[in-house]
Parts: C-alpha cells; sequence; structure tokens
C-alpha cells in the first residue's frame, strides 16, 4: 500500500466509506417503508470516487456534488442527519424541505447544491472561484460530473471558461457506465472521458475509481496543480453504477454478468483489504468503527424520523430577499380578486 | 409635438427639458455612467461579457471602463452566454456583483437554464442569494431581423425569483441599473436599444436610484390609462398629445419593472379613468398585457366602462426588411385608432 495520507486521514477515510454505505443502506429501508418521499439516487460501488476525490480538498475548498455524490459531502463534513432529513422532506432538512436529497447548500462548509440539470454546475463553480481569486483567495472548487453530464452544453462552455481563465477548476467525471439506461456508446463517441480535456488545453487523467487510494493521489495532484496556478485538471474516475438510475429502476437493461464482473472490484472491500493486508488497520478496528458509525446512524434515523414536517407558510418565504415583494399581494394560492 | 412634457429637437425625445439642474445625457451613455459609478462605488462590482473590454461592447455601454477599473473587473468573455451567465452566478453566491452583458438580448436564450433554473430558484431552495445583473440590448426598430431585435421578457417575468427592468427614460436607465446592481437578487435589465442614442435627460451629478418595483405616471389623464414600458412609452407619449388636441385626455403608465409587477399603480390608475389600454411591443399571446388584463377585471372591474384593450405586435417573429418591421411594430396611428374606438366605446 503506498499513499501520501496519514494514518488518522486513512481512518477517516475508511469511516467516510463506511458511512457513505450504510447511510444508503438506511435510506433504502426508509424507502421501502415509504419514508423517503421521492426517489432515492444509490451510490453503491461508487463510494471510493465521491469520498477520496473530496478528502483531497482542504479547509475552505468549494465542493458541488451531483446527486450521487453523496460521499463526497460526507467527506466534507455534512452529517448523516442532514441527508436523511432531505431525503424524509423534513422541517430539519438544510433545504427545510424545499428541495430533495442533495440539493442543498451549506456555504459555511463550502458545499454548494447541483441543481437538476446536468453541467450548469461547471460554468457556476468557474464563477465562484474566479470571485474567490478576485477576492484574494486561494480556493480550490471541485465539481462532478457522470458520462452522461459530458454530452450536455454547459459542461463545455464552462469547461472551456475556466481553461481560459485557467481557474482551480478540478472536474471530476465519474465514469459509471450508464446514464439512466443509456450506456457509453450511446452518449460518447470518444475513447476517453478524459480526451475531452485536449480540447481545452487542460490536463485529462484517467484512475481507477474503485481504487480508494488511487483516486485520492490524482486528486491531490490535480487540487495541488490547481492551487499553484496550473489550472483545471479534467479526473476520469473509471467505476460502476451498481443499481439503477434511482431505487425504482429495476436496471433490467443491465448485463448481470456485468454486475458480477464489478462485484468483485467493490470499492469498500477492496479498501479493507489493502487497510488489512498492509497492517494500516486491524479487523478489530474496522469492526469499531463500524459499530460507531451504525450507532451514530441509529440517532440520526431516529432525529429524523421525530422531525416534524415543514410549515405550508414556507411555501411562500424566501422567493426574493424582500419578502414584502411576495405578501403584496400575489402569497398563496391564487384564487382571484372577489 | 404641443405637449410640453415631451421636447423633440431632431430625432431626440427627452421628458425633462424644463429641467436646468444637472447634466444632459443619452440613454447609452446613463448605462455607461451607472456601470463606472457603481464600480467606483463598490470593489465587489465587475462587468462580464463578449467584446466589453478593450472594444467597450458592441453598443459601447462599456467604453472606458477596463481603461479605469482593468482587465479583472471588466472580463472579456469566451462566445459563450452559458459560461457568461453561470459564471456571474457562481460569482455573485461568493460575494461580488457581477453585471453580466449579452451583446443583444436575444443570446440570452443560451442562457434560460441557468437563470430561470439555477439563478431564480437558488434562493429560494438553497438559501444562497444571487445579486447579479444580466443587462444587454433589447427591442425591434433599428431593423435587426428576427435575432437581434426580440422582447424576450415574457420568458423571464413568468420566473419567480428574478426580477426584470425595461427602462424607457435616460433618467431611469442610470437609476435602474444602479438599483438592480445594489439589488440582492437577479435582475434581467432590458436596456431598449431604439433609444440608446435617441432618448436623453438631464440626470442629476449626485447619486439617485430608481427603486426596482415601481411604475410611473408619465402623463396625467382622466379619460382612459394607456400602461405601457420601454421605447412604447415614446409611441404612447405621442398619441396622447395628439388626442389632446380632440379634447381626450389620455394617462400614460410607464410600468419601468415588469417583475414585480406595479398593480397598486396600474390599479389607481385605471380606478381613476375607468378605461384601460396595454401597449408592447412584445408579441400579444402570453405578453404582459395578457397578465395586466386579467388583474384589471380581477380587481379593478367594478370601475370599468369599457373592455381591456391591447395593442401588441402580431405573434410572428421580427421582421427584417424596414416595411415588413413596421407592419409589425405597433405605431402611433395603430394606438390612436384602437385609443378612439376605446374612448367611444
Amino acid at each position: 500500500m503506498t499513499t501520501s495520507l496519514p494514518p488518522q486521514r486513512l481512518a477517516d477515510l475508511y469511516r467516510c466509506m463506511l458511512l457513505n454505505r450504510l447511510l444508503e443502506e438506511r435510506l433504502v429501508h426508509l424507502y421501502r417503508q415509504g419514508k423517503v418521499v421521492g426517489g432515492l439516487y444509490r451510490s453503491l460501488g461508487q463510494e471510493a470516487t465521491s469520498v477520496a476525490t473530496a478528502f483531497a480538498l482542504d479547509e475552505g475548498d468549494l465542493l458541488a456534488p451531483l446527486i450521487r455524490n453523496l460521499g463526497s459531502v460526507l467527506a466534507r463534513g455534512i452529517p448523516p442527519r442532514d441527508i436523511l432529513t432531505q431525503y424524509m422532506a423534513r422541517a430539519t432538512a438544510p433545504s427545510g424541505g424545499k428541495d430533495a436529497n442533495l440539493h442543498f447548500s451549506v456555504p459555511e462548509k463550502g458545499v454548494y447544491s447541483p441543481i437538476a440539470m446536468l453541467g450548469t454546475l461547471v460554468p457556476v463553480v468557474a464563477g465562484m472561484l474566479l470571485a474567490d481569486r478576485m477576492q484574494g483567495k486561494r480556493t480550490v472548487g471541485m465539481t462532478y460530473l457522470g458520462d452522461g453530464g459530458t454530452s450536455v452544453g454547459a459542461f463545455h462552455e464552462g469547461l472551456n471558461f475556466a481553461a481560459v481563465q485557467r481557474l482551480p477548476l478540478v472536474l471530476v467525471v465519474e465514469f459509471n457506465g450508464w446514464a439512466y439506461s443509456t450506456p457509453y456508446e450511446k452518449q460518447c463517441a470518444a475513447r476517453t472521458l478524459a480526451d475531452k480535456a485536449l480540447g481545452y488545453g487542460i490536463p485529462g487523467e484517467v484512475v481507477d475509481g474503485n481504487d480508494a487510494l488511487a483516486v485520492y493521489e490524482a486528486a491531490r495532484a490535480a487540487v495541488n496543480r490547481a492551487r499553484m496556478g496550473g489550472g483545471p485538471t479534467l479526473l476520469e474516475c473509471k467505476t460502476y453504477r451498481m443499481k439503477g438510475h434511482a431505487e425504482h429502476d429495476a436496471q433490467a437493461y443491465v448485463d448481470p454478468k456485468e454486475l458480477t464482473a464489478w462485484r468483485v472490484r467493490d470499492p469498500l472491500a477492496r479498501f479493507e483489504s489493502v487497510l488489512e493486508a498492509s497492517g494500516a488497520m486491524p479487523a478489530a478496528e474496522r469492526h469499531r468503527i463500524h459499530d460507531e458509525v451504525e450507532s451514530q446512524l441509529d440517532k440520526d434515523v431516529a432525529f429524523a424520523e421525530a422531525s416534524p414536517f415543514p410549515d405550508p407558510a414556507l411555501a411562500f418565504r424566501g422567493v426574493y430577499a424582500d419578502e414584502g415583494i411576495l405578501e403584496r399581494g400575489r402569497a398563496g394560492v391564487f384564487t382571484g380578486g372577489l | 409635438m404641443a405637449d410640453p412634457r415631451v421636447a423633440r429637437s431632431g430625432a431626440t425625445l427627452t421628458l425633462t427639458a424644463d429641467a436646468t439642474a444637472g447634466v444632459e445625457i443619452f440613454y447609452l451613455e446613463a448605462i455607461r455612467q451607472a456601470l463606472f459609478e457603481e464600480m467606483e462605488r463598490d470593489e465587489r462590482v465587475f462587468v462580464l461579457g463578449q467584446d466589453v473590454g478593450v472594444y467597450g461592447g458592441a453598443f459601447k455601454a462599456t467604453e472606458g471602463l477596463q481603461e479605469r477599473f482593468g482587465k479583472d473587473r471588466v472580463l472579456d468573455t469566451p462566445l459563450a452566454e452559458e459560461a457568461i451567465v453561470g459564471g456571474a452566478i457562481g460569482a455573485a453566491m461568493r460575494g461580488m456583483r457581477p453585471v453580466a452583458e449579452m451583446q443583444f438580448i436575444d443570446f440570452i436564450s443560451r442562457a434560460f437554464d441557468l437563470l430561470t433554473n439555477f439563478a431564480a430558484k437558488n434562493r429560494y431552495r438553497t438559501g444562497v442569494g444571487v445579486p447579479m445583473v444580466v443587462r444587454g440590448p433589447s427591442g425591434a426598430g433599428v431593423h435587426g431581423g428576427p435575432y437581434h431585435s426580440q422582447s424576450p421578457e415574457m420568458y423571464f417575468v413568468k420566473t419567480p425569483g428574478l426580477k426584470v427592468v425595461a427602462p424607457a427614460t435616460a433618467y431611469d436607465a442610470k437609476g435602474l441599473l444602479k438599483a438592480a446592481i445594489r439589488d440582492d437578487d437577479p435582475v434581467i435589465f432590458l436596456e431598449h436599444k431604439f433609444l440608446y442614442r435617441r432618448v436623453k435627460d438631464r440626470v442629476p451629478e449626485e447619486d439617485y436610484v430608481v427603486p426596482i418595483g415601481k411604475a410611473a405616471v408619465r402623463r396625467a389623464g382622466r379619460d382612459l390609462t394607456i400602461v405601457t414600458y420601454g421605447a412604447m412609452l415614446w409611441t404612447a407619449l405621442e398619441a396622447a398629445a395628439i388626442l389632446a388636441k380632440d379634447g381626450v385626455s389620455a394617462e400614460v403608465l410607464d410600468l419601468r419593472t415588469l417583475l414585480p409587477l406595479d398593480e397598486e399603480a396600474i390599479l389607481a390608475s385605471v380606478r381613476r379613468t375607468g378605461k384601460c389600454l396595454i401597449l408592447h411591443e412584445d408579441t400579444r399571446t402570453g405578453g404582459l398585457g395578457a397578465e395586466i388584463a386579467a388583474t384589471v377585471s380581477e380587481k379593478a372591474f367594478e370601475w370599468l366602462d369599457g373592455p381591456i384593450l391591447r395593442v401588441t405586435a402580431p405573434d410572428t417573429p421580427v421582421p427584417y426588411s424596414p416595411p415588413l418591421e413596421e407592419a409589425f411594430l405597433p405605431n402611433v396611428n395603430t394606438l390612436l385608432a384602437a385609443v378612439r374606438k376605446l374612448v367611444r366605446y
């Protein structure tokens, strides 16, 4: 095992990947009980990509995830209860119940929400980094896109702008084989998604997205380069989406043999065996972390379940900084003037 | 022109011919001054767009800014509206006050997603406001053809979370742009390109703002209200002057802000005159006139002494050739015909 991570950070990385997986297992349970409002978007098999890339950022850096990058926000210190309350549409959720899943921002932790329209985060994060640079900050920004999202125009415009301005952006392109049910061969004719970087004059790299330590090293190199003024990097992480697009999707379009082949490359199991073989973390320590994570999740699930749904009045708040604009006659269900 | 409030020298129109204080400037210069003064006042304000730097913008609205404020605060971008607007959104979310220029407002369609889905909803969904301005030359009358003449306001008026502003005078162009830059929410600022070098005002030398969300009565009247905005204000004023000679007293209300709409001002005027005609250069179906007509019908029905009429462009693209464009745009004659019908009703 080779890594630049000190032992404590290595243990944190493991804990975060495990939390990502176990939190999702809780969410599946809640989904089946009908307690999740709407869809549940899994990252099973992709935990190393989300967690280890976000681990490469420093305090004060920016991160803007996509819906499947649960691990990345956990790595930035977002507590599991925030995710549970988001998925359960409760008043205690960071968005207050106004938006779902990972659609929330916590600026104090440098975490910014995606919108459902893919690719839009690339120019927006570029603009954030432009602002920080104008304010004399050396912030690095990281955002994510999948093999489908790189087909969108905003990806191109945003990455081109970031490259021209040499902005400190790390764009993690998570190649998981699928955009909903669309396979890569119907998405893109490029040999790899990293090849696209050539067109922007920036480095494009490919890493095994299921190897947590390799992902970390590649992301850390990109973050360092960005901070030193070397501009953006497109980092393609090769992984596999082990579940359907969302929990309702039985992924009948996936060859089961492909799933079997990827199951043996499970990033969490791989990381555990590396930790064990290298002597970095004995099994007993892993079990202790496992128990801690489960007991934290017990508390957070109980908190979320006990949380109230939002007050309906919230629906009419927060559209503008000046609340008076809606109050002057247009708040509430409009029923005419009589 | 008989009306003392509208002075015409050559092709130049102004509302404040009697004013002696301040400096007389064109609408375009008013915009440039607003940018310049806001950038002087607040170092968070910066400008980005295509050719805004050395070239000073396609219409010269940013002329001299880069010389004064440097390349970082007057940022030339690639030809990419999603990058310009997306970049402005991100910068606004991190404490800056960006002003993004669309070379022609027609191209704002390229950034529709970022404006309607990102900027407009961000405060509501996440609590993070997006204090930015997207400004650009709007409207027809200069033979720009289908892609350099559009009035895109209703795409954005339909979107909660945005504000939409459309000044008709040089005074308002300056005061509203300053207000837009100081606003904590995203503002679409529609400059009417026909007015750039045609309307003039004396503007105060000291700092002032025109509040967003407030309409202005440009001419008081008793017999009907003409509600309008943008370049059509001048058509309405010209018609009102002609009507006055015939003994018809038309009130002219300039909306100035299209979202949020100054409902109070519209209703107050219609309640005074009892008749309402909406004039706009935008096409008819789903135009702002429809929203105003519905509002007046709901809230001032008992005061109405006639149908609410609309004088608008037809539901077609904006044509290029001068006779075609002339046929497309409402003018004094089409307006007068409608007003006379309504007055007789």
